[in-house]
C-alpha cells in the first residue's frame, strides 16, 4: 500500500491505462506540456507523446466533440475539462451526442469517452468557477455519472471508466486533489455502479457523494460523540443510481439526510428523497432532510462563500433535526 | 467517362429522387412521423462526392442524410424501415429519419444539431491520423451550419493537427427559411476556410461530373497528408426545409431557374449526348428503381416495430469491473 493524493491517484490511472491500451489518449487544456491544472496528467506528455496527450485550444464544445468522434471510431479518450463551469460549453456535444448516439443508433455505435472535470467550490474562486452541476449530468439519459470520494476510488473508478464502453462523466472536486489515502500498489479496479455503506450505523442514514460524503463522515463523528450511531452512504454513482442500497439503509435507520454542495432545486437531494418516498416511505420515522447550498450564485467574499456552502456542522445540525433533537 | 460510372451516377440520382418522393408520400399517409427533410435538387452532391470516395472512408452527415446513406450502400429497405420507425431500420427504429447509422458502411450518423458534425468528423479524423491510416472522413453540412462556433473551433483543430477531413458544404442558399445573404456576412462559404489556412474551392453542385472531379482532387489533397479541405457545392433544394415547410419564402422564378438546371435531367441528357449511356439504360434504371423503392416501402410497412425500450441505453452490464462495491 502507498499513500497517494487524489490527484496522484488520477494520474496513476491515466498512466496505467495509457500503458495498457494504445487506443487510450488524454486531451484537454494545458494537460500536456504543463501537466494539467491539478497535475492529473503531469509527466505523461513526456512519456506518451503529443499524439496521445493532447493540448487542446480553448474550444470545449469541439474538443469534447472530437473526443466523441474519435471514440466512435475506436479511440478511448479521457477528456479533461478544466472546471465544470466550462463543461456548460460542451453540454451540446455531451448531452446531444455522447449521451444519445448509442441509443439512437440502435446500439450500433458506442461512445466510450470519459469526461473528467472538477466540480465544486474551492477557495474564493467566485461565481463562474464554483459550479457543481452534477444534477445536470445526472438528469441526462445515456450518461454514467460517477463521483469518487477519495484516492482509492479515484484511481480504481477512472480505470473502470476508461474501459467502459459507455460515456462516463467523472466528477472530481477542487478541494479533494490533495487529500491522501492508502491505495494498493498492485493494479485494481473499482466498480462504476453501486452505492456503498462506508460507515455502519443504526440511528440515521447520511447520504452524500464526493465532497458531501466527506462532510457526512465528519458529521457522523460529531453525532457519535452525542451517542448517535449514523450510517453513511456514499452514492458513488449518481447515474445509474443504486436505489437498493439506499432503501436497505433507510429501512434499517428510519431517518435520512441527503447532503450535496449544489443548490437544492431539481437536485441530487430532491432525487434521492423522491426515490426514498417511492421505495420505502413507510420506513421513515421523520421527514427527510436536505443539506445544500444557498440559492445564490457563489459569492467571492470568504465569509459569504462560507455562508453559501454547507459544511459538516450543517450536516450535523440537519441530522439532529431529522432525529428530533432540535 | 466510363459507362459504368455514368450508369452509377444515373442510377443513384434516380434512386435518390424516387426514394425521397416515396418518403414524402408515406409521410403524408402518416406512415412516417416527426420531421422529414428531403433531398431533391441536391442529388449531385451526395452521389458524386461519395462515388469519388473509397468504401473505406468515413461519412458523417446531417439530418438531411437519406441519400448519403443510400449512396454509401445502406439498403434502401433499411433506410425506409428506419423512417417508418421499424426494428429492421438501419438504426433499429431508435433514430428515425435524422439519425441513420450503419457502422459496417462507415456511416457514422445523421445529426440534427446543426454544426455538431464538424467535431465528430474531426474526431474520427484524429483516430485515422493517430493510426497513420490513409482514409478520409467526409463531413457534410449546410450553409446554415457555418455560423455555429463548432465550425470555427473544429476547422481550427482540424488544420492545427492536419486531420484527414473533407468538409463538404451543401450550400442550398437557405438556413431553413433564411436566405444566405441574410445570415452570412461572407456568403462565399469556401472563403471562410482561409481563416484557418485550409485549402478550399467552390463547385457547381448541380453538376454531378464537376462535383465528382472536384471531390477527387480534394480527396487526393487530403490523402497526401495536407490536412483538411473544404469543398463548397452550390446546390438547391426544391422542397421546403422539411415536410412541415412549404418553402413559400422563395420566388417561383427562382425555383423555376434552378429546376431548369436539374442535376438528374441534366446528367441524363448529357450522358445520352456523349454516348456514355443509351436510352435503354435509362429505361432499365427507371424500372429497376421503381421496383427497389416499392420493395423498400413494402419491407418497411411489413416490418415489426421495435419492442425493447431500454435495450441500448448502456452497452455495459451492471456489475462492471470489480463487482459490487
Amino acid at each position: 500500500m502507498a499513500e497517494l493524493a487524489y490527484w496522484e491517484a488520477i494520474r496513476r490511472a491515466h498512466d496505467e491505462e495509457l500503458a495498457n491500451d494504445p487506443m487510450v489518449l488524454a486531451m484537454g487544456e494545458d494537460i500536456g506540456v504543463v501537466g494539467g491544472t491539478y497535475k492529473a496528467t503531469s509527466g505523461l506528455y513526456q512519456k506518451y507523446g503529443d499524439k496521445r496527450i493532447i493540448d487542446t485550444p480553448i474550444s470545449e464544445n469541439s474538443f469534447t466533440g472530437i473526443g466523441i468522434g474519435a471514440s466512435m471510431a475506436g479511440l478511448r479518450p479521457i477528456i479533461e475539462i478544466m472546471s465544470i463551469n466550462f463543461a456548460l460549453l460542451a453540454l451540446d456535444t455531451l448531452v446531444n451526442a455522447a449521451a444519445k448516439i448509442r441509443y439512437m443508433s440502435g446500439g450500433r455505435v458506442s461512445c466510450p469517452i470519459v469526461m473528467r472535470t472538477p466540480g465544486g467550490t474551492a477557495h474564493q474562486l467566485a461565481a463562474q468557477h464554483s459550479a457543481r452541476l452534477a444534477r445536470v449530468f445526472m438528469s441526462t439519459s445515456g450518461l454514467r455519472v460517477v463521483t469518487p470520494r477519495g484516492a482509492m476510488e479515484a484511481c480504481g473508478m477512472l480505470k473502470s471508466a476508461v474501459r467502459c464502453n459507455d460515456p462516463v462523466i467523472f466528477i472530481e472536486h477542487e478541494r479533494m486533489y490533495n487529500l491522501r489515502e492508502q491505495v494498493p500498489d498492485t493494479e485494481y479496479f473499482r466498480p462504476l455502479e453501486g452505492a456503498e455503506i462506508v460507515r455502519k450505523g443504526t440511528d440515521i442514514t447520511l447520504i452524500g457523494y464526493n465532497w458531501s460524503f466527506l462532510l457526512c463522515m465528519k458529521a457522523a463523528d460529531m453525532l457519535e460523540r452525542d451517542g448517535i450511531s449514523a450510517e453513511v452512504v456514499d452514492l458513488r454513482s449518481l447515474k445509474p443510481l443504486d436505489r437498493e442500497t439506499i432503501r436497505r439503509s433507510v429501512e434499517k435507520t428510519h431517518r435520512v439526510l441527503v447532503a450535496e454542495e449544489d443548490e437544492a432545486a431539481v437536485g441530487v437531494g430532491s432525487e434521492i428523497i423522491s426515490v426514498i418516498i417511492e421505495d420505502c416511505f413507510f420506513a421513515l420515522d421523520s421527514q427527510p432532510v436536505r443539506i445544500h447550498a444557498a440559492d445564490v450564485p457563489v459569492p467571492y467574499a470568504a465569509n459569504l462563500e462560507h455562508a453559501a456552502i454547507p459544511d459538516e456542522h450543517d450536516v450535523y445540525q440537519g441530522a439532529l433535526k431529522a432525529l428530533g433533537r432540535i | 467517362m466510363q459507362r459504368k460510372l455514368a450508369w452509377q451516377f444515373l442510377y443513384d440520382m434516380t434512386l435518390a429522387r424516387q426514394f425521397e418522393q416515396a418518403a414524402a408520400e408515406q409521410y403524408t399517409q402518416g406512415n412516417i412521423g416527426g420531421f422529414l427533410h428531403l433531398y431533391p435538387g441536391e442529388e449531385a452532391v451526395a452521389v458524386a462526392s461519395l462515388h469519388a470516395a473509397e468504401a473505406s472512408d468515413y461519412v458523417v452527415s446531417t439530418y438531411r442524410e437519406h441519400v448519403h446513406a443510400l449512396v454509401r450502400g445502406v439498403r434502401p429497405a433499411a433506410v425506409m424501415a428506419e423512417l417508418f420507425g421499424k426494428a429492421t431500420g438501419c438504426s433499429g427504429g431508435y433514430g428515425g429519419s435524422m439519425h441513420l447509422y450503419d457502422a459496417e458502411h462507415r456511416f457514422l450518423g445523421g445529426y440534427a444539431i446543426v454544426g455538431e458534425t464538424f467535431a465528430i468528423a474531426a474526431g474520427v479524423g484524429y483516430w485515422l491520423r493517430m493510426n497513420d491510416l490513409t482514409h478520409v472522413v467526409l463531413c457534410y453540412f449546410g450553409d446554415g451550419a457555418v455560423n455555429q462556433g463548432t465550425f470555427h473551433e473544429s476547422l481550427n483543430m482540424a488544420a492545427l493537427w492536419k486531420l484527414p477531413v473533407l468538409f463538404v458544404c451543401e450550400n442550398n442558399r437557405y438556413q431553413i427559411g433564411t436566405e444566405i445573404h441574410r445570415h452570412s456576412a461572407v456568403p462565399e462559404v469556401y472563403r471562410r476556410a482561409s481563416a484557418y489556412g485550409i485549402d478550399s474551392r467552390r463547385v457547381d453542385g448541380m453538376d454531378v461530373v464537376a462535383v465528382y472531379e472536384a471531390t477527387r482532387a480534394a480527396l487526393q489533397h487530403v490523402r497526401a497528408g495536407n490536412g483538411p479541405y473544404l469543398l463548397e457545392c452550390e446546390t438547391y433544394r426544391y422542397r421546403g426545409h422539411s415536410m412541415a415547410d412549404s418553402g413559400a419564402y422563395r420566388s417561383a422564378l427562382e425555383l423555376a431557374e434552378l429546376r431548369a438546371r436539374d442535376p438528374l435531367d441534366g446528367f441524363r441528357e448529357r450522358a445520352l449526348a456523349e454516348g456514355w449511356l443509351v436510352a435503354a439504360d435509362c429505361d432499365e434504371i427507371d424500372s429497376e428503381i421503381d421496383r427497389v423503392v416499392a420493395d423498400a416501402v413494402r419491407f418497411a410497412a411489413d416490418s415489426p416495430q421495435p419492442t425493447d425500450l431500454g435495450a441500448s441505453v448502456y452497452r455495459e452490464p451492471l456489475d462492471l469491473y470489480g463487482g459490487r462495491p
